[in-house]
């Protein structure tokens, strides 16, 4: 038994099954990310007044690294072109062009997730260090020679923990002062020395944690939203590496379905580009 | 008709044998089968389990609605045994047990039962037959769909053991109560529960992109859009409502995991008190996001419920009164409208929320719109019956029935429309009365019917018909007791969410508003669902007799209907047809004037 069209077009909807079938897949996906952004929207325009933004500390402008956010843009746009001129070539006949191609696709893909990860890691050992008189203070902290990661937030426990230990001052490289709108006020500026260190008593602080979605609305929506959209980009490298290698085989067997399947393989790729053009001014710009 | 009869055992299985390399083992043809009718018998027999587990949940609540604070007999001792003291303590059902019952019964019924019944197991078996293709146009995935509803129903079902137990905010789980009753075991039931949610909703996307791409790209030669049985449209918008509002739950479900889990606060307010004590969360959570997110689904998961027995009903009518449908194409349109209009309705769950006038009276407006629709279909279907000669049979009565039930169902649902009645009859038994009208006897009639009519082609084999008929009898008559006496309690003003089934509310003095006779429909439920359940004993014995010992079907197409689906060798080999199907005429050319007779099967050449 043979299932019609599997790469034939059938002449009256003048689309082959895969076809239809990513279509109507990416349709689904982007009900998925136009809910999560969707969420994203009605927190931040229904959320109590001094919340977000934080008035007292400029949150959650300015957070974000913008030139790597920027950076990270113009790798996967470029991987977006090296993924259609794959497809050109497998359609001009030269395979060897196509798997340079794809190639670059893929090491795009992974230079994307290398970034992210970057700034993920800078992130969960980014501090914010409430003190008991009620000011704040953000930036990363050194105990006892280390940075450490993924301190909650509200718990108490990092601190109990640290006075248990008989730790008595933690070092916070504290981030330079920023207006509401995120920038760093330059007036304020101290020279070449824009993080500097503060010693903290530890007795003083009320309650400290990383930036994890725990802490703040905002990164729990960055989180979700990059992690899922991180998580397509995997899956899209990992399925793409298959077509350039063990999966090219076909391009000797049925060239035509092997071409479809580059193809479907690459609008999903471009879907998945498409989210970050929306993400990145969402998150990081907004 | 005869002649596809007689190909039946010869040519049909040689060219099956012709093309499969080796006949596969017992995992490939049971578990790892890609044949689309194989996966609706999987799909099929384990909704119909599901289906039995879902009412025994309710039948244990309803024993403690009716008789509080007793233990369940032969049951109680056995859950005191497997769960724990904590939940029911010497047989008696706690609290707890109650929410977790109620919760797990709703959402197996739901995502466990009635969509893969309808879609899984119907969709699956029949959809490629009726428009003449070989299987479903991407087998592979087909087979994961199941695998991945399977393992959904699983976790489902492994959540009751949990510590803590199952989840119990509802099958709604509307937050912050999802992510506060549980604080002591992190991954709680209602973990369990949003994993569960997360795979059954991969299931119908990879189910709902497999029917909308076979219904475009697999119809045979000559099954114009206008040709397809109202069966396949129907299963065609269903496709739609899975695929495009299942994602904001699934992304709705991960915002929660990560409350529960991560400690954010999607849907945590700032402040929020718990057993008088601050929750330790950074809030500016808003729990109407969530309720926003679950209706968004909700509602076209309302139409998924009813589309597709809608689909199956106007079959079998066509089919045992032996006329054409009345009013084909405005059916079409009207499924196609419902499909569109179900996406802007949702908030109509959510009157009571504090949302806004505004936009209530716009979700009000549209909530009346989408009746017009639905009201031509049914208005359709009983114009049919006017001047058929109409066959009885075991198939034709649930069908039958099904057009009054849901007529209740749906009119019942005019005054929750409505928001100036809906303040008073919100989370009232009368909503549970409402949609079980359209769900149970509506739906559930539905199923019955196909899996009567259908049955002939699975299996080759009748069910018997005078146990089927018992099976109608029973369950008609029971489903009205079960579910009338509840609008009568909501009207009183009873909550649906009261463990003691309103004792507290209506046990006391008359003239301190206590009502004995509300508390009194309590045990009129009670005695009814088990009536409701041993009529469906008749029905488990005919289905089971029946594979092995029904009366063998006569023809390949012993209802001697028109649509492809009967052009088929029974029971229908790999690969479906004889040769390449082709459709000549419309799908219910039933007693046409001048014709040879009654039907004319739209495989037959004019």
């Amino acid at each position: 038994m043979e299932i019609p069209y599997t790469y034939k077009a059938r002449p009256d909807t003048g689309l082959y099954n895969a076809k239809v079938g990513i279509w109507l897949f990416l349709a689904s996906e982007i009900m998925l990310f136009g809910a999560l952004f969707s969420a994203y929207i009605l927190l931040r325009v229904t959320a109590p007044a001094g919340f977000w933004p934080d008035l007292a500390l400029a949150w959650p402008r300015g957070l974000l690294n913008i030139p790597i956010g920027t950076f990270n843009t113009a790798v996967l746009i470029t991987s977006s072109v090296t993924v259609v001129l794959a497809w050109a070539s497998l359609k001009m006949n030269n395979f060897a062009r196509f798997r340079v191609y794809m190639v670059m696709t893929v090491v795009c893909a992974l230079a994307f997730l290398g970034i992210k990860s970057f700034e993920y890691n800078d992130k969960f050992s980014h501090y914010v260090v409430r003190l008991k008189d009620g000011k704040s203070l953000t930036g990363h902290i050194e105990v006892d020679g280390r940075h450490p990661r993924f301190w909650n937030f509200d718990d108490q426990w990092s601190v109990a923990k640290l006075t248990e230990k008989k730790i008595e001052k933690i070092k916070v490289e504290v981030d330079p002062p920023r207006d509401i709108n995120g920038h760093v006020k330059k007036h304020e500026g101290h020279g070449s020395d824009a993080h500097p260190a503060q010693e903290v008593a530890v007795s003083d602080i009320e309650s400290m944690g990383s930036y994890t979605p725990a802490t703040h609305p905002f990164f729990a929506v960055y989180f979700l939203i990059t992690a899922l959209h991180g998580l397509h980009v995997l899956v899209g490298a990992l399925v793409l590496a298959y077509f350039a290698f063990p999966g090219a085989k076909m391009w000797k067997s049925n060239p035509e379905q092997f071409i479809n399947r580059i193809e479907v393989g690459g609008l999903f790729w471009h879907f998945v580009d498409l989210v970050w053009i929306f993400l990145f001014p969402v998150v990081y710009l907004l | 008709m005869q002649t596809t009869a007689s190909h039946a055992h010869t040519s049909a299985t040689d060219s099956a044998h012709g093309h499969a390399h080796h006949e596969p083992g017992f995992f490939g043809k049971y578990i790892f089968s890609t044949d689309h009718k194989m996966i609706g018998i999987q799909y099929g027999v384990s909704a119909l389990l599901f289906l039995l587990f879902g009412f025994f949940l309710i039948l244990a609540m309803r024993y403690q609605l009716a008789k509080p604070g007793t233990a369940i007999p032969l049951v109680g001792p056995l859950l005191e045994k497997i769960l724990g003291k904590d939940m029911a303590a010497g047989g008696v059902m706690g609290g707890d047990l109650y929410n977790s019952f109620g919760a797990m019964h709703g959402t197996i019924m739901v995502f466990l039962a009635i969509v893969p019944v309808l879609f899984g197991a119907f969709g699956n078996y029949v959809t490629p037959l009726q428009i003449g293709a070989p299987d479903m146009v991407f087998p592979r995935l087909n087979m994961a769909s199941f695998h991945c509803y399977f393992l959904g129903g699983v976790v489902m079902f492994a959540s009751f053991f949990t510590p803590g137990g199952a989840a119990r905010s509802g099958w709604t789980s509307y937050s912050p109560l999802a992510s506060v009753t549980d604080l002591v075991n992190r991954f709680d039931g209602q973990t369990y529960w949003l994993i569960g949610m997360v795979l059954l909703i991969t299931s119908s996307l990879l189910g709902s992109v497999n029917f909308i791409a076979t219904i475009i790209q697999l119809r045979c030669r000559g099954m114009s859009w206008m040709r397809m049985p109202f069966f396949v449209w129907a299963q065609f918008v269903t496709g739609f409502l899975l695929l495009l509002a299942f994602p904001p739950l699934e992304a709705a479900g991960l915002m929660q995991l990560m409350d529960n889990l991560f400690g954010s606060s999607f849907f945590l307010p700032q402040g929020l008190v718990v057993d008088g004590k601050e929750l330790g969360v950074s809030g500016g959570g808003s729990p109407l996001l969530w309720q926003h997110l679950f209706w968004f689904l909700g509602h076209p998961e309302v139409y998924v419920l009813i589309l597709p027995a809608i689909g199956i009903v106007a079959e079998v009518i066509s089919n045992n009164i032996r006329k054409p449908l009345w009013g084909y194409r405005s059916m079409v349109y009207s499924v196609m409208s419902i499909g569109f209009l179900s996406f802007i309705v949702w908030a109509h769950h959510m009157y009571l929320t504090g949302m806004g006038t505004k936009v209530a009276t716009f979700f009000q407006t549209t909530t009346m719109m989408i009746s017009i629709p639905s009201v031509i279909i049914l208005t359709a279907l009983f114009i049919s019956l006017w001047g058929g000669s109409i066959r009885f049979n075991s198939a034709s009565l649930f069908a039958l029935s099904f057009l009054p039930m849901f007529g209740i169902g749906g009119l019942t649902g005019l005054p929750l429309g409505f928001n100036a009645s809906d303040i008073f009859l919100h989370d009232s038994y009368y909503v549970i009365g409402h949609f079980h009208y359209v769900v149970a006897p509506g739906t559930m009639f539905a199923v019955f019917a196909g899996v009567y009519f259908w049955f002939p082609k699975i299996t080759g084999r009748h069910m018997n018909e005078l146990l089927g008929k018992l099976h109608w009898a029973g369950s008609i008559f029971f489903m009205n007791c079960v579910f009338a006496p509840m609008f009568i309690q909501g009207f009183k003003g009873m909550s649906r969410r009261m463990s003691d089934g309103g004792t507290t509310y209506f046990g006391g003095d008359v003239a301190m508003g206590g009502d004995p006779g509300v508390l009194k429909l309590n045990n009129m439920i009670l005695w009814s669902a088990i009536g409701l359940g041993i009529s469906q004993i008749p029905f488990i014995i005919n289905f089971f007799s029946s594979i092995f010992s029904g009366k063998r079907v006569a023809s390949d197409n012993p209802w001697q209907a028109t649509t492809l689906d009967w052009a088929t060798p029974t029971p229908p080999p790999h690969g479906n047809f004889v040769g390449e199907p082709v459709a000549y005429r419309g799908p219910y050319e039933y007693s046409v004037p001048g014709a040879k007779s009654d039907f004319s099967p739209q495989s037959e050449k004019p």
